[in-house]
């Protein structure tokens, strides 16, 4: 972690005159847009949108833009951890949202392997399967706390 | 806007809800969780716009989505006003806040206007028109502007050395 500290990389991001604040504030704005957008892919699962437009068509329209987003977020997140890497890492919050990070991504695995591929019996109108429900409802409680994770890093700070 | 945020911090009830202090954590997840509804809503209506769109055949269709975007702006104002209660002196003083508010009154006309640009097709299938497609660029801009000032210590340190 110390090492990581004193990369080049994690000393301008630490030392620079803006760079923690600028990395922040996109951090901040991407993770914000997969929250609002995975929410709407997350809601049709559950059954609370309405299901005029198919779930596949939803799911391509959203997914793919959402990746951008987590891909920036991600990016950036990792230049804001290693500038402060030792403090983050016994940061509670801040292990608490990696862990909630890892089981979104074990849920999105199980529902592209095992719920996804079944989507033509049930894209279209019909009710949607127990299976696609529980995994809609686990990614929208696991944005949320991830979300309420981040903003408590701050206050946990030491 | 200054007149209106003192108006607002001298309110009675700040001092009372200040004891609460300790749901300000709270207050923020929810202002942040309400910001990204707001932008989600927006992108939805745009892909319409733009005709990217695989989900949503007719414009009526996208336009749903203003129920997201009013939702969470109710929810985005009412979280944002509690805040200003807690940390008064930072609302008034930071020019980031400042930039925000405007930009957030900017950004709500915009989206009363490219709402209301969609009203002349809702019912069709048809292309939504090129003013529609330049509001729904310009909304999303704001928003996404509004966001980043949101988090603009970066703007507000930038700024205070433009001044300098």
């Amino acid at each position: 972690m110390l090492w990581l500290e004193g990369t080049p990389l994690a000393m301008m991001v630490s030392h620079g005159q803006f760079g923690f604040p600028a990395l922040e504030m996109i951090h901040v704005t991407a993770t914000t847009f997969v929250f609002g957008m995975i929410t709407i892919v997350d809601l049709r699962l559950v059954g609370l949108l309405s299901r005029d437009s198919g779930v596949g068509n939803l799911y391509r329209d959203v997914i793919p833009l959402t990746w951008v987003a987590f891909v920036v977020a991600a990016a950036t997140g990792i230049l804001l951890f290693i500038s402060q890497a030792r403090a983050y890492s016994v940061n509670f919050a801040f292990q608490m949202k990696i862990a909630v990070l890892l089981l979104i991504g074990l849920n999105m695995l199980l529902f592209r392997r095992f719920v996804y591929p079944g989507i033509a019996k049930w894209d279209h109108g019909a009710a949607i399967p127990l299976a696609a429900r529980i995994a809609g409802a686990l990614s929208l409680v696991g944005w949320i706390t991830v979300v309420s994770c981040a903003r408590w890093i701050a206050y946990l700070m030491v | 806007m200054t007149d209106l945020l003192l108006w607002v911090a001298g309110l009675p009830i700040g001092p009372s809800l200040r004891v609460f202090s300790r749901f300000v954590p709270w207050l923020q997840i929810v202002h942040i969780l309400a910001n990204g509804i707001i932008l989600g809503g927006v992108v939805m209506i745009d892909m319409r716009v733009w005709g990217i769109s695989r989900s949503q055949a007719t414009i009526a269709m996208a336009r749903r989505f203003q129920a997201w975007i009013w939702g969470a702006l109710a929810m985005l104002i009412v979280s944002g006003f509690l805040l200003i209660f807690y940390t008064p002196r930072r609302a008034l003083i930071d020019l980031a806040f400042q930039v925000k508010m405007w930009s957030m009154v900017v950004a709500i006309a915009a989206t009363v206007a490219l709402l209301f640009a969609l009203r002349s097709n809702s019912k069709a299938q048809a292309d939504a028109s090129w003013l529609a497609g330049l509001l729904g660029t310009l909304t999303l801009a704001l928003w996404v502007f509004v966001t980043l000032a949101g988090r603009g210590r970066w703007f507000a340190l930038w700024m205070s050395r433009m001044l300098q």
